[in-house]
């Protein structure tokens, strides 16, 4: 039984915004493996809850009519893992999302979720911050998007603003086509953990397969929010393929990263495995993207 | 702080084991208390209440959940099935739970309802799974007792024998 | 004689947990059961002040608040699972209250709300409010016990619970020898716990002006005890029942929380009253296992044997005493017995801290004292340039071993019997030369560790063990022992020994898997991996006293003397002609109902046990370690045990897996972390707590080596913990060879690792 004061479910995207604006102190649960948690631990108790789980509408993966990929945010890591789609223009967030707790948690946690609650070790969310993703978000005043970059204010907070409830997850056909990426998670056991550190790595190649025509790079738990580290990028770009540039390619992170001491890890622990693990990932990437290395 | 909650009440009508039910239920309640509380299915079992341990799954339309981490209404319209509802009409065992019988697969049985739940969903994927595929779907679940390796043992047979297919030697 | 002793016979409770109506305490108590939940302190050490209780009065459903300052403090109990002793010298210390108001350690017990429901119980004890007078607190153990370090409780100097030592020879006339080479070493073992899946609960209630406590524990018969001292009642007022419970570990081998749930439920005039502990509580106001750290000096000689020897360990024993010395002085017996050396010095200190208090865990201090023993062995060879399996098989025990205090004899050549039998299933000869002198950053090793147990308590404590048998009109047999099933299949082991001794087919046997005090004879309960071996005698002694009823019986009814009567597989057999004379349920009928002579068929018999027994074996591990990320991938495990005649083949094996399972949780990944500033434990959940998953294994391989222990009736012994034991410096001793780098603390987490690997220079960083 849970400590909360009251719960609202909403039946559809309108249904929502309009619980939303009605309940500005409410929280909206999406499948509830964050928020449960937390009211159960005392941090939320007493709170009131809107249930958006209802909104068959939300879930699902899809291309629009100008071939982006659209992720609706209900999807649950499951469902986008194994989804044809993915596999076929992005298939490293379905392997970052498998690697999410365990099988049950994948079941119910939500793509959704895991961007909201704005935590920066969510195994969905340096992948789609290397894929340069945008976040929809339906108000009272209609729909608006947002890089997600912007969309991750700092830890624990989003711009989700009065009303509005996050509807979908788009990314660009320009940032997935001829793009072949790879995740590691970095974690303590091989399944229902944390990621002490997220690294995911995508590459376009020329047409020759001999260079890097755009590389993109972003960690969860390297700094308070997932970020980009674009002095590695820069370094890799347009550069030819050689262990030599993922060696470079690599130590340039450092440049870019920021990660703190915790009793999870030291500073210096993440930040030697955010090296190792870009150029894992950066070589792996390549390999995908049929270079040779 | 003692300010009361609004007290909710939802009517979820569900599946239960192929039984269609209805119960009204305190919109604070979990699954798991929906389902121990209101339709004495003890063999969801708490074992750490989120979402950590497995010992709490479920099927719910044919997919995996802890129900401790679910919310009771949300079993609305849902095809929900329990441990219990593996049983034949005369109690006799599945195919899934003989085999973890004949497999010494367990010990203190108090993981084990979850065990054969997530089971359960593997083997009526009917695909063929590697041994390193099998360990991953059934990770969701702590056992301190087995070091899982009965338990693997028994997913796999089953798997094999659902196949019908011979076991590969280790 | 022996029909189902050594066969996989199915176990018996395997039915009801498959098809999920096994019931554990939770499902047994009624809805509307009242809820107990605990205010823990916040504070490392201090001194409760005040307990607000005014707003959580006011929270709807809240029925009673009971605080420190309600609870006697004059009154202190043991917890320890131990038999009770009539000699005051040998009692566990008594240092506990109901709840306390010198709190020692951060989630120490203050106060409890009783309410209708659980979200008024939480709501209750989020709106306590707790005032302490802070005191300096210490975590770890050798500061605990420097002078100056904050006194924890009243006469113990130095926070020292007990300190004990062991001389023979002349330590310091050995090392004065010339050409002697000294090998030192330090060595941590963590703070874990048991992480049975079935959290600790209970629940109590009054009937007949009695305590009636249904709780999840090991110890039904002890617990009766200690919830009787604590509510100062005469012990016949206490019954304790066990229902199914979901592993203990040696958790349950404490009394948790039934005192204090036992007094809500006095306190509210006999009303059933539950307190079932969250994941958090089991990990923090539980128990854990005694970190210990080990100092070992060797003095060798360049053949390779020992000149002296001297160990120094030092238990973190938390804040409260609960199982105390016994842990480390376990261990430390262990030392000069395993690597026998005509010169040792050893001290063990058991000292308090402001940890969470840490009691028994599977292994009982051996597991601790394998990690420092046989990483060491290691380092001594890599020292003297031995080959470790050759130090091992030159050093270890000796077959005729004695030792002078248990009395404990080893028979057989176990050790290279089991390491043998070990080498050839991780082809370890194979893989110890090819994993020599590797480079690069992926590197591979194999390592071994040896283990010594010893069965059960005898001589430290009493050993005994009741048994009473009823048999039913159609043959069949109804049995209770005090020994407790946890999930190790201890019943299904003692079903398979009554079977046969008693003379009939398994499946005529019944056993009364439910223990209640008021009805169970007297047993101590699971621990010391006592149950096979020392239940055995009282089962073996109980089925003679059966049959020689049945067989009195039978020759009133039959005419036959006795000396020429026979029961087997149920049967009267004459054994002149090997006639079948009737069935057993045709004799138990006939007795029952008869009308000259009515009898009910029973037997019942205390064994008091006084021997016990060695239990030894080994561990190999394969690793392979990923260098630049700091990883080690377990690719291998194989563990050997000699624990007699095995009972229950299939049980034993899997029983195996499971204690292999925690060692290499012990090994990789597994411990409390606590903050330096505050003495928190900071991952007190499965998800921070990192217990190895079903992917962090490889396949695990159990074997055995059978040797007839002579001591037991059923020629067995110990296997409950002994699988724990010796996993753990096996991995560290795969690491060492696979990398060159000794990593002298447990587990061998990433970040350990990466230090280590940095000062050996492996990865720059």
């Amino acid at each position: 039984m849970y400590d909360m004061k009251a719960l609202y479910e909403a039946a559809s995207v309108a249904d929502a915004v309009a619980l939303r604006t009605a309940h500005p102190e409410a929280q909206i649960i999406a499948g509830g493996s964050d928020v449960l948690v937390q009211m159960r631990a005392g941090k939320r108790a007493g709170k009131e809850l809107i249930s958006i789980y209802g909104i068959d509408a939300l879930r699902g993966v899809s291309l629009d009519g100008e071939e982006n990929l659209r992720i609706g945010s209900l999807t649950s890591f499951s469902h986008i893992t194994r989804d044809p789609l993915i596999q076929k223009y992005l298939n490293v967030l379905g392997e970052a999302v498998d690697q999410v707790g365990g099988p049950q948690i994948r079941n119910i946690g939500t793509i959704g979720g895991n961007t909201c609650n704005g935590v920066t070790s969510a195994d969905s969310a340096s992948t789609l911050h290397a894929y340069e993703a945008v976040i929809e978000l339906t108000g009272p005043d209609g729909v608006r998007r947002e890089p997600i970059r912007d969309f991750y204010i700092k830890a624990g907070q989003v711009d989700l603003r009065p009303g509005e409830i996050q509807t979908a997850i788009l990314i660009p056909k320009a940032s997935y086509e001829n793009t072949f990426g790879h995740y590691i998670k970095y974690a303590m056991r091989s399944a229902m953990d944390i990621a002490t550190l997220g690294t995911s790595v995508n590459v376009r190649l020329t047409a020759d397969k001999k260079r890097i025509d755009r590389c993109r790079i972003a960690f969860g738990v390297a700094g308070p929010v997932p970020l980009r580290a674009e002095h590695a990028e820069a370094a890799a770009n347009g550069k030819e393929i050689s262990a030599a540039l993922a060696d470079t390619f690599a130590k340039t992170v450092l440049e870019d990263i920021n990660p703190r001491d915790s009793w999870r890890a030291s500073r210096a622990f993440r930040q030697h495995i955010a090296v190792e693990s870009a150029r894992r990932a950066f070589v792996e990437s390549v390999r995908l993207a049929g270079g040779e290395l | 702080m003692a300010e009361g909650h609004v007290m909710q009440y939802k009517t979820v009508r569900f599946y239960l084991n192929g039984r269609d039910v209805e119960k009204t239920v305190d919109v604070r309640a979990s699954l798991t208390d929906l389902l121990r509380d209101d339709f004495s299915q003890t063999s969801v079992k708490k074992g750490c209440e989120v979402g950590e341990c497995g010992a709490c799954n479920v099927l719910i339309d044919g997919e995996a959940f802890n129900s401790c981490i679910y919310l009771a209404i949300w079993a609305d319209g849902k095809h929900i099935r329990t441990l219990e509802g593996l049983l034949g009409p005369n109690g006799e065992l599945s195919d899934i739970q003989q085999a973890f019988v004949d497999e010494a697969a367990i010990q203190c049985g108090f993981c084990t309802p979850g065990f054969i739940l997530s089971a359960v969903e593997i083997l009526e994927s009917g695909k063929e799974y590697t041994d390193d595929e099998l360990r991953k779907l059934l990770s969701g679940h702590l056992c301190r007792c087995t070091g899982y390796e009965n338990i693997l043992r028994a997913v796999k047979k089953t798997m094999y024998r659902r196949l019908g297919k011979p076991m590969p030697a280790d | 004689m022996s029909k189902s002793v050594g066969k996989s016979e199915i176990r018996v409770d395997a039915y009801e947990k498959a098809a999920g109506r096994a019931k554990y305490v939770e499902d047994l108590c009624g809805r509307n059961t009242l809820v107990a939940r605990i205010l823990h302190s916040t504070v490392a050490h201090g001194i409760v002040k005040s307990v607000d209780t005014s707003e959580a009065e006011k929270v709807p459903g809240v029925l009673k608040i009971l605080t420190c300052f309600d609870a006697p403090q004059d009154r202190p109990f043991p917890t320890a699972g131990h038999p009770w002793s009539t000699d005051p010298k040998h009692q566990d210390v008594a240092d506990r209250c109901l709840l306390n108001r010198h709190v020692r350690y951060y989630g120490d017990d203050v106060a409890v709300v009783i309410a209708e429901d659980e979200v008024a119980a939480a709501q209750g004890v989020r709106a306590l409010r707790a005032e302490y007078e802070a005191l300096p607190f210490v975590l770890d153990v050798q500061e605990a016990m420097a002078d100056g370090a904050p006194q924890l409780h009243q006469g113990y100097d130095h926070n020292i619970l007990a300190h004990t030592s062991i001389r023979n020879g002349d330590y310091q006339k050995a090392i004065a020898e010339p050409g002697l080479i000294r090998v030192e070493g330090w060595y941590d073992t963590p703070t874990v716990q048991h992480c049975h899946i079935e959290n600790f609960g209970c629940y109590a209630y009054e009937e007949a002006g009695r305590v009636v406590v249904v709780s999840s524990t090991q110890i039904p018969h002890i617990t009766k005890r200690v919830v009787a001292q604590a509510l100062g009642l005469p012990w016949g007022k206490v019954r304790v029942v066990k229902p199914y419970v979901g592993g203990g570990f040696g958790n349950k081998q404490d009394a948790l929380y039934e005192p204090l749930c036992a007094w809500c439920s006095v306190e509210m005039g006999g009303r059933p009253v539950k307190l079932i502990c969250s994941r958090e509580e089991t990990f923090v106001s539980n128990r854990v296992r005694h970190a210990i750290r080990s100092h070992i000096v060797s003095w060798v000689r360049p053949d390779g044997t020992y000149a002296a020897r001297k160990l120094e360990c030092f238990s973190n024993q938390g804040g409260y005493a609960s199982h105390g010395h016994g842990i480390c002085a376990k261990g430390m017996g262990a030392f000069p017995q395993l690597y026998p050396c005509p010169n040792v010095e050893c001290d063990a200190y058991t000292v308090y801290t402001n940890r969470p208090v840490a009691g028994a865990m599977r292994g009982y201090g051996i597991p601790q004292a394998m990690f420092a023993v046989e990483c060491h062995t290691d380092d001594v060879c890599r020292a003297i340039g031995a080959d470790p399996v050759e130090f091992r098989r030159k050093n270890l025990m000796p077959v005729g071993f004695v030792d002078g205090f248990s009395k404990n004899e080893l028979y057989a050549d176990t050790f290279n019997q089991c390491m043998d039998k070990g080498m050839a299933a991780m082809d370890y000869v194979r893989k110890y030369k090819a994993y020599q002198h590797q480079t690069g950053d992926v590197r591979r090793g194999v390592g071994l560790a040896v283990f010594w147990y010893n069965t059960a308590v005898w001589p430290i404590s009493m050993e005994s063990s009741s048994c009473r048998m009823v048999l039913n009109q159609d043959g069949s047999l109804q049995f209770q022992t005090g020994e407790t099933e946890i999930g190790q299949g201890c019943d299904t082991a003692y079903s398979q020994m009554v079977a046969d001794a008693v003379g009939v087919p398994f499946a005529d046997v019944h056993v009364i898997t439910r223990q209640d005090t008021d009805i169970t004879p007297y047993g101590t309960g699971a621990y010391a991996s006592r149950q096979t071996y020392i239940g055995g005698f009282s089962i073996m002694q109980t089925a003679q006293a059966l049959r020689e009823r049945i067989l009195n019986i039978a020759h009133e009814q039959t005419r036959m003397p006795v000396s020429n009567l026979d029961l087997q597989d149920g049967q009267i057999v004459r054994k002149t002609d090997g006639r079948v004379l009737k069935s057993l349920g045709e004799l138990a009928t006939e007795s029952l109902y008869s009308m000259e002579h009515s009898q009910h068929i029973t037997a019942e018999t205390t064994a008091q046990i006084k021997s016990n027994a060695y239990s030894f074996g080994c561990s190999f591990a394969e690793v392979e370690v990923d260098i630049p990320m700091c990883k080690v991938k377990l690719l291998n495990m194989v563990n050997v045990h000699d624990c007699g005649r095995l009972i229950n083949p299939a049980l034993a094996e899997a029983q195996v897996h499971g204690g292999m399972s925690m060692a290499i949780g012990y090994g990789l990944s597994e411990e409390e972390k606590f903050d330096p500033k505050t003495g928190r434990v900071l991952n007190d959940n499965l998800l921070d707590y990192k217990l190895s998953t079903m992917m962090d294994h490889p396949r695990l391989d159990a074997e055995f080596v059978e040797n007839y222990e002579p001591t037991n009736p059923f020629g067995t012994k110990s296997l409950g913990e002994p699988p724990t034991c010796s996993g753990a410096p096996a991995i560290r001793n795969a690491i060492f060879q696979a990398t060159g780098v000794a990593v002298d603390r447990c587990p061998a987490t990433p970040h350990v690792l990466f230090e280590a690997f940095r000062e050996a220079g492996l990865i720059q960083g």
